[in-house]
């Protein structure tokens, strides 16, 4: 073997090394996050009123909350609306990525393929307006740390490397398939040699790593808010917390 | 006032209608422009009955930081906002302290982000590894959370527009009761609790005075009527235990004697508590265990007093704190079902049902307008019965814009521990939008079942040269009662 196929080994190695340890980071983080709100108990029911009386209405709250932003939407309509095709083109750019990685690809997938691909191209549009906002109101700008930043031009970079790799420099999607099932069936091939997709792959994993530990878990931590996931009954039955008696008074 | 008063941008914005809504001007951002405005902070003499630490804790940057682990434990909510803002600003211009002061720590999120920093230094490396502020919980950050965190009034309007629900009020109170275990607190809160333990009420009337004052309006409500309308006292056995805000013994009187002609019309035997005649819980304001004590003393008094119902009087804080009550301080089942009750609920269910005669016309020279308390209304869900009794009641009845209304409304400015004169330029400054809002209806009185309200808003009116009066509920059913 010579030098550069072995060098070529040794970062193949260490790029699939990486990949498993941020999806370990990101599943593992996740899920002991999760763990840690589900265990921390809520001790007075603070319900945002009016909501909902019933199980089914606050399942509808919390499908309204991740689906359409509402008290966004009365807060801010310009922002609202950046910030919801924002997340569309995540979700459909995401629901077109599980072709990597299941087989045989849904239909579903299959069905949403072109529009997923436009969701790609239009992502930097509002990518780049929450950016702009940021810098551009003074409010904003005052309450924004460099994660912030780092966050969304992480994910304008991972868009934009992928919409090279599809387009403009394109890599040969068998290599690529074959690359991910080899990881996702624990049988890892190599990867393609393809700079932009190498690049592409680090940044997916360096936000898979960032994920649980950052502002993102806003996607989990949606599901958990109390003012949200709560029936609005706080006058009956009696709501109880469990480390009342433990808070002496006499 | 203060000179820095004049400074805050926000007193030349103009407010302008739109249809059916209030344009609510934003103030440009001026750092650091309320920091000067802080609370007294609280006096050896009062901290001790509340089982604080008379001084500053030996260690007390330890002790802080393993309290807001023991908080974080405790409180879901807290754990999840501290985690999950976006940051996206949306909460930004929603708070009243920010409308009025243009201070940008008065942004909720900017509020939040003060005690977000420490817990980012002590708990969550990885933001702060990657260039997020952090800051370990020393002198500097002490004052800051000392000034903005009772900048905040524990309103909760911020959470009604954040996506994910963020209540920056909890925040402020884990903020609060993280500064209380070290010793750090404002001298009006604890006065104010101290005094409950004392005397009974947030006011330390004695014993002796209050009931001086209800034979006072005993003899006022037959000057009015002609009848023998009572102001009962420690009655054992009556039916109804009413706990009001202590105020309205001493200075909202119209309230109180709306009280007394209510149940009077009733046919209801009601008695108040020397042990308990306040409601106001300003526990609240510091720490979970003054709170549940606080509370305790009604429920307390109401099994001495062996009545079969407890009912809170026209005040906010006190709603908030009731509306925990059978969590706190419950099982509440030697209490008739359902429990708690606002006396609004109460008043709003007997008109529903005819129980009085009314004049609309008594009340036929107001063009009345109508205060959601924020506790009353966004806290404690009652936003359709102080609407119900307005209507009952008066002719002219008018809503203020539609996003300063309900669960959308301003806070008077002065809630959350805040009613204190030292600060008189933040309050001002909160009620500005109050005041603006009321402005736009035209009305002459501004009704308002909350007592903090009712103590605040007067000078809120005033400061803004809005012709409104502030008055009770309850009050306008006494004008236009039949008896
Ligand atoms: C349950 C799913 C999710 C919901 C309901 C949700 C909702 C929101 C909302 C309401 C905002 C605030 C508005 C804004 O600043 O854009 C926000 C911000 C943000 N979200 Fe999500 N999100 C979800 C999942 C995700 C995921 C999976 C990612 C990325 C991998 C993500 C990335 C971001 C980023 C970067 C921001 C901040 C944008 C900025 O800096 O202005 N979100 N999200
Ligand atoms: S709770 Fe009220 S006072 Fe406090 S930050 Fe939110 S809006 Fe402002
Ligand atoms: S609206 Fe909510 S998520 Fe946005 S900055 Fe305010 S608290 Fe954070
Ligand atoms: S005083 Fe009234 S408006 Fe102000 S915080 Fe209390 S209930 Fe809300």
């Amino acid at each position: 073997m010579n030098d550069a196929a072995m060098i070529w080994n040794l970062l193949a190695a260490l790029l699939i090394g990486f990949a498993y340890l941020s999806a370990f980071v990101f599943i593992g983080g996740l899920l002991l996050r999760i763990a840690l709100y589900l265990k921390t108990p809520v001790p007075l029911k603070i319900v945002q009123t009016p909501g909902p009386k019933s199980a089914p209405g606050v399942v509808a709250r919390i499908a309204g909350d991740v689906l359409i932003f509402p008290n966004l939407f009365q807060a801010d309509k310009l922002l609202w609306l950046g910030a919801w095709i924002f997340h569309a083109c995540l979700f459909l750019i995401l629901v077109r990525h599980t072709r990597y990685f299941l087989y045989p690809v849904p239909e579903l997938v299959i069905d949403w393929q072109n529009i997923s691909v436009y969701a790609g191209f239009l992502f930097p549009i509002p990518a780049l307006y929450l950016f702009w906002r940021r810098l551009a109101s003074s409010r904003v700008l005052y309450i924004s740390g460099l994660p912030d930043y780092i966050t969304l031009i992480l994910l304008t970079a991972i868009a934009s490397t992928g919409m090279l790799v599809h387009y403009f420099a394109r890599v040969y999607l068998v290599d690529v398939k074959a690359f991910t099932l080899g990881l996702v069936t624990f049988a890892p091939v190599q990867p393609p040699q393809h700079p932009i997709f190498i690049a592409h792959f680090l940044l997916v994993c360096s936000l898979l790593l960032w994920f649980p530990f950052s502002k993102l878990m806003h996607a989990g931590g949606v599901f958990f808010s109390p003012t949200r996931n709560q029936i609005d009954n706080v006058l009956y039955p009696r709501y109880v917390n469990k480390w009342n008696e433990e808070v002496r008074v006499d | 006032m203060p000179e820095k008063f004049a400074d805050f941008p926000a007193t030349t914005l103009t407010w302008r209608k739109t249809n059916g809504g209030l344009a609510i001007p934003v103030p440009e951002m001026d750092e650091g422009i309320a920091a000067a405005m802080v609370c007294h902070p609280s006096k050896a003499k009062d901290m001790k009955p509340i089982a604080l630490p008379t001084e500053r804790v030996p260690h007390w940057q330890a002790r802080a930081v393993e309290k807001l682990r023991e908080l974080l434990e405790k409180y879901r909510g807290l754990s999840v906002y501290l985690d999950i803002c976006a940051q996206c600003g949306a909460c930004a211009d929603k708070c009243q302290f920010y409308l009025g002061t243009g201070d940008p720590n008065n942004m909720p999120v900017a509020r939040a982000n003060l005690l977000r920093k420490v817990y980012r230094y002590y708990f969550k490396r990885a933001e702060k590894f990657l260039g997020g502020d952090a800051e370990p919980f020393n002198e500097r950050v002490l004052k800051e959370w000392y000034t903005y965190f009772y900048q905040c009034s524990e309103c909760r309007r911020c959470s009604v527009f954040c996506p994910y629900g963020i209540d920056t009020a909890e925040i402020t109170m884990a903020a609060r009761e993280i500064m209380a275990c070290i010793g750090v607190a404002t001298k009006y809160v604890t006065e104010v609790v101290a005094k409950v333990y004392e005397r009974g009420n947030n006011l330390g009337i004695p014993a002796p005075a209050w009931i001086d004052n209800c034979q006072f309006l005993e003899e006022e409500l037959k000057t009015e009527t002609g009848k023998d309308i009572r102001m009962p006292v420690d009655e054992v056995g009556a039916d109804v235990l009413l706990v009001m805000p202590s105020a309205d013994n001493f200075a909202n009187t119209d309230t109180m004697m709306a009280y007394g002609k209510l149940f009077y019309a009733l046919g209801i035997s009601w008695t108040t508590s020397t042990y308990a005649n306040e409601g106001g819980n300003f526990g609240l304001f510091l720490n979970y265990q003054n709170m549940k004590k606080v509370n305790k003393r009604i429920l307390d008094a109401a099994r001495q007093l062996k009545v079969k119902r407890v009912i809170w009087g026209e005040c906010g804080h006190a709603w908030r704190a009731a509306i925990y009550t059978n969590t706190l301080n419950g099982p509440m089942d030697f209490l008739d079902p359902p429990h708690p009750v606002h006396i609004c609920q109460f008043t709003a269910d007997m008109i529903a049902r005819g129980a009085f005669k009314i004049d609309k016309s008594a009340n036929d020279d107001l063009l009345i307008t109508y205060h959601d308390p924020c506790n009353v209304a966004r806290a404690g869900s009652l936003l359709e019965e102080p609407r119900a009794m307005i209507r009952a009641t008066c002719n002219k009845f008018v809503e203020m814009p539609r996003n300063t209304i309900r669960e959308k409304t301003f806070c008077c400015g002065a809630g959350g521990g805040l009613l204190t004169d030292e600060i008189m330029p933040i309050r001002m400054a909160g009620g500005k939008p109050r005041a603006e809002a009321c402005r736009s209806t035209g009305a002459n009185y501004l009704a308002v079942p909350c007592a903090i309200c009712k103590a605040q808003l007067p000078e809120v009116m005033k400061h803004w040269k809005v012709d409104a009066r502030v008055g009770g509920v309850h009050d306008l059913l006494s004008r236009a009662m039949v008896l």
